[in-house]
């Protein structure tokens, strides 16, 4: 992190190794629910609500492909920058802003610690 | 870069299908140029039949309108007809002088209707069926004059005799043999059509000749002369005697021509720089005239154009519907019989029903149906995938439906069905919300019904149904689905295919495979990874390398996952037999862990539902037990009963041949999961007639019975073979076992591939060929060396243990302090 501002603002909560490639790790927040960070084949990060908007599945524990992943209790597709699930499904799962840096992964505490959860930030669109 | 250039002569059905494939494979390989002879873009010729009859009209039937052709940067020469290839400079000559270059040439330029050599040919008023400009012809005519002749009582000649009574002519069809559609019909078929035919006006001259057409002054023509002398009034004249290959331009150019324009299986000319596709075409020697199977070689051809190279075809069957609306009238295959074939038939000629199916070696091989056609598709599939119908035999003539089908396959229920009638299970999808999609957003393929509504999504048992309510809905039969599927929207390949590529090639990555196979996305979906690392691991196991996360959850944190997140733990209980140290260390890790559920299965274990993702580890450990793959695409259960040891009528200990065959066999992946069960006399107590592999002992050994299934559908198994001892039924299971893991296409159970590959051909591998089935047996027991057991060989079965740790977070600080 460049300063002090940066550190208030961003939260590191791994090494971006730690997220298997094509794979999802879980971070578990109290009293809210959990994170899903996936990691796509090209190297990118991203974060999203670990509930399936369609009846909540555990997205971390789908199959992660291209830009998506493939929610585990009946195949919905999320995309992973967006959160919207792929058409022709309509809904949408809240995204969180992710940083990289040197191998480490931020996200934003103010997101992360939210008291609830502004599902409908990155939905409201 | 200059791209290479792609000529296209013939703007019609099979070119542009053959341009719309290709361009989905390579978007932008090609600099594609069209010839049409005709004024018009591309349109759906079939439907003409509904357009003479007043039923569409021509804006309706256009397939790929004038923007098409712009949006895909392709140029279209309408109206201009190619005279000239001129092979040796590599240019196609337009009679108006329009020249292009190619790199590669598609030849699709169709057939052209026979016109009979008589006297009078050449009058006005006298037309073949073909194209849009013969359709307007003969809706002209119908306006000014009155008395029509049909040459030809085949397909496209009642179809225009209909359209032309339906606009008011008086209509006589001529007919040179004494039976209507005697290519597609049996006589009692045809005399059931024909009696239809005239109840609606239309009148017939069967086995009448025809010798001249004569005119009036005018040059117009005004009667048809018979080789008896007798004359019929004719201001109008349809000829439909039948097409022939239009490879004139192609001979002219010296291509090899035969019937048609010679091709190969990937459909090359003998020129490898021109393909030639579509009605035009001659392959093994046949030249097709219907859609369905020109486009499947539309598949192939863009293979090859799109250079992967990998497709072949290898000819079709076809199946014929007549176009008249309010006849029922379907046949397929070899529907007259003859030399070593048998005929079921069934004719109710007060009902006006027939219905005729000639069987073959067990097979179903023709079909000729009238009047009551519900049970086509179904029996079309029966026929395109070769099933051996011995055991249906009996029920066959009375169709799906009656076979207690929830929908497999399907009928043409579909047009009976109420709009609320519930036609996927799985997902809650009635068939007027398909109906509804595919009429608001234009959907064509199962797939895109699939995508939309989520029917026939899941189990898949409604596919049948759902195809049929796509084609009822849509009109026509064009849509047909082609034999081979696609695995998944991320390729054009099917499974065989990929199969093939993966054993032929030795690909033992998936990164190469779908190079290889030209993968559409970058790392494929969750259909075709499972998939494809199963194939991989399958054919080459100990060389290729498992990928964790190309399986499902369940086969990645080896443990079934519930509907609120939670798993569900089954430990393997060798036979369904334990013992008190089981149960208590079962019933300590249930305190311990607390675990909300603990339920007998239905295959003879214990399932403990409801474990946190975290506990899952410590669990396994705690209940020192095996894992019992209950989540996997593997061997499940080998359900057993008493048997001799116990049971008062038990002839054979079969709780030891289950665990024989439990120990020998577990840990084994396979394309769906495996159940086996052992039962130690006929009356069966296990199961055993319900499961991929059922053995039953009798007195003198054991029976072996393959391809059961107790789930969505439940199918008997089939007889395989007695044996004497354990270690022959070790060895004969094996081999099935593996011949189906070789073979069997992914989530495709032993019931559906016996199916698909036939049970005399299992039986010729593992029971005839000796060597065969020991080599099998051999290559089974080498791939389950050293399988790890994931539950207590983590490392080994590369299982990645950073799932069952979340990365916890506490900060709480509402100033987020660190
Ligand atoms: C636990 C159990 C029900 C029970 O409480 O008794 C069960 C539970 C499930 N079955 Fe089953 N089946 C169970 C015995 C059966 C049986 C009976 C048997 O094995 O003797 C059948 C019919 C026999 C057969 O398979 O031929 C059966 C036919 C199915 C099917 C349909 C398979 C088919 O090919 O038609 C599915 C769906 C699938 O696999 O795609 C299925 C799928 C499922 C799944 C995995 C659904 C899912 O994807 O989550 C359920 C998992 C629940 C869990 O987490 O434990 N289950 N299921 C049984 C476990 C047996 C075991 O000890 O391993
Ligand atoms: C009335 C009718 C009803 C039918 N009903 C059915 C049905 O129900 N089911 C079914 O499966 N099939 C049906 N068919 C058959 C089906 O339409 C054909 O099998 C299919 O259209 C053949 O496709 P093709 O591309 O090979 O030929 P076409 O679709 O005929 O296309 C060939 C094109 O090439 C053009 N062409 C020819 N020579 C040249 C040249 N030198 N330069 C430029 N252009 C040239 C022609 O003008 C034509 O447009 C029907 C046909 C007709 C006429
Ligand atoms: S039948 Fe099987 S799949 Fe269906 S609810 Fe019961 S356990 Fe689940
Ligand atoms: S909960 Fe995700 S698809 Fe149903």
């Amino acid at each position: 992190m460049r300063n002090d501002n940066d550190r208030n603002i961003w939260l590191r909560v791994c090494a971006r190794d730690e997220i298997p490639v094509l794979g999802a790790r879980v971070i578990r927040r109290e009293g809210g629910d959990d994170v899903a960070l996936f990691r796509t084949q090209d190297d990118h990060v991203f974060a999203v609500i670990d509930r399936c908007p369609h009846r909540g599945g555990p997205l971390s524990q789908g199959i992660v492909h291209g830009r998506s992943v493939t929610c585990p209790l009946h195949g919905w597709n999320i995309g992973l920058d967006d959160g919207h699930a792929v058409a022709p499904d309509v809904g949408c799962a809240q995204v969180f802003q992710v940083r990289e840096l040197d191998g480490n992964v931020y996200l934003r505490r103010d997101e992360l610690f939210a008291a609830d959860s502004p599902v409908a930030l990155s939905c409201s669109s | 870069m200059k791209k290479p250039r792609l000529v296209l002569i013939g703007n019609g059905m099979a070119g542009v299908r053959t341009l719309e494939e290709l361009l989905k494979l390579a978007p932008d390989l090609y600099d594609i140029t069209v010839f049409g002879a005709e004024p018009h873009p591309n349109y759906n010729r079939i439907l003409l039949s509904p357009v003479l009859a007043g039923e569409q009209t021509l804006e309706e039937i256009v397939l790929n309108d004038w923007s098409w052709y712009r949006e895909h940067g392709i140029t279209l020469h309408a109206g201009k007809k190619v005279a000239r290839i001129d092979r040796a400079s590599r240019r196609v000559i337009a009679e108006d002088g329009t020249e292009a270059a190619y790199d590669r040439l598609l030849l699709a330029t169709g057939s052209t209707p026979f016109i009979l050599p008589i006297p009078g040919r050449e009058l006005e008023g006298v037309l073949a069926y073909r194209d849009i400009a013969d359709t307007e012809a003969m809706i002209a005519a119908a306006a000014r004059h009155r008395s029509a002749v049909v040459i030809g009582g085949g397909l496209l000649g009642l179809e225009a005799a209909n359209g032309l009574k339906r606009r008011g002519m008086d209509v006589t069809v001529i007919h040179l043999l004494d039976s209507l559609m005697e290519r597609q019909l049996d006589p009692t078929a045809a005399n059931l059509l024909k009696i239809s035919l005239e109840q609606r006006g239309i009148a017939f001259a069967m086995s009448r000749k025809t010798e001249a057409l004569l005119g009036d002054e005018q040059g117009r023509v005004r009667a048809v002369r018979f080789a008896d002398g007798a004359e019929i009034l004719a201001e109008l004249v349809v000829m439909a005697i039948g097409i022939r290959p239009n490879a004139e331009l192609a001979e002219q150019s010296g291509l090899h021509c035969n019937r048609g324009i010679v091709v190969d299986d990937t459909m090359m000319t003998y020129d490898p720089r021109v393909y030639a596709i579509g009605e035009c075409a001659s392959h093994r020697g046949v030249a097709y005239g219907l859609v369905a199977p020109l486009f499947e070689q539309a598949k192939v051809c863009a293979n090859h154009l799109a250079r992967f190279g990998i497709g072949r075809y290898a000819g079709s069957i076809t199946s014929t519907k007549l176009k008249v609306t309010g006849i029922d009238l379907f046949s397929a295959g070899d529907f007259m019989g003859g030399e070593g074939t048998e005929e079921i038939i069934l004719s109710d000629p007060i009902g006006g029903v027939y219905k005729k199916l000639v069987l073959k070696d067990d097979k179903l091989v023709g079909a000729c149906l009238y009047g009551d056609t519900a049970d086509s598709s179904w029996y079309f599939k029966l026929l395109r995938d070769g099933r051996n119908v011995a055991d249906i035999r009996d029920a066959l003539m009375f169709g799906e439906s009656n076979l207690g089908d929830t929908g497999h396959g399907g009928a043409d229920k579909a047009m009976a069905m109420a709009d609320d009638a519930e036609v996927c299970g799985c997902n809650g999808v009635c068939k007027g919300a398909i109906v509804s999609a595919v009429k608001s957003k234009g959907l064509f393929t199962v797939e895109e019904v699939r995508k939309h509504t989520k029917a026939s999504s899941s189990c898949g048992s409604c596919t049948g149904l759902v195809e049929q309510i796509l084609a009822s809905t849509l009109g026509g039969d064009y849509s047909a689905t082609p034999k081979k599927k696609p695995l998944c929207p991320c390729t054009e390949h099917s499974h065989e295919e990929v199969r093939t590529a993966i054993r032929e090639e030795h690909l033992v990555e998936m990164a190469s495979a779908m190079r290889y196979l030209g993968w559409k996305t970058p790392d494929g979906c969750a259909s075709c990874r499972p998939a494809l690392n199963y194939y991989l691991l399958s054919t080459w196991p100990h060389e290729a390398r498992d990928q964790p996360q190309s399986r499902f959850i369940n086969e990645r944190a080896h443990a079934n996952i519930q509907k609120d997140g939670t798993y569900s733990v089954v430990p393997r209980m060798w036979g369904g037999v334990t013992n008190a140290s089981e149960l208590r260390r079962i019933a300590d890790v249930v305190d311990k862990y607390r675990i909300p559920t603990v339920k007998v299965t239905g295959g003879q274990r214990i399932d403990l539902l409801g474990v946190r993702k975290e506990d899952l580890q410590g669990v396994w450990r705690d209940l020192d037990m095996p894992s019992g793959h209950a989540y996997a695409k593997a061997l499940r259960t080998v359900k057993t009963c008493v048997g001799s040891e116990w049971c008062r009528f038990g002839t054979q200990d079969s709780t030891r041949m289950g665990i024989e065959l439990e120990q020998a066999l577990w840990r084994m992946y396979a394309p769906h999961k495996v159940k086996l069960a052992v039962s130690g006399c006929p009356r069966n107590c296990a199961e055993s007639g319900i499961k991929d592999v059922g053995v039953i002992g009798v007195d003198s050994g054991w029976e072996i019975y393959v391809g059961g299934n107790g789930g969505i559908k439940t199918e008997v198994a089939q007889f395989f073979c007695k044996l004497k001892t354990h270690e022959e039924v070790l060895e004969y299971a094996g081999a099935f076992l593996q011949l189906y893991r070789e073979e069997g296409f992914y989530l495709e159970r032993t019931v559906h591939y016996i199916g698909r590959v036939g049970l005399d051909y299992c039986k010729q591998r593992v029971l005839e060929d000796v060597e065969g089935r020991r080599a099998l047996y051999a290559r089974l027991q080498d791939a389950l060396r050293d399988e790890p057991d994931p539950w207590h060989e983590p490392e080994k079965a590369k299982v990645d243990l950073r799932q069952f740790k979340p990365i916890p977070i506490t900060v709480k600080d509402p100033a987020y302090a660190e």
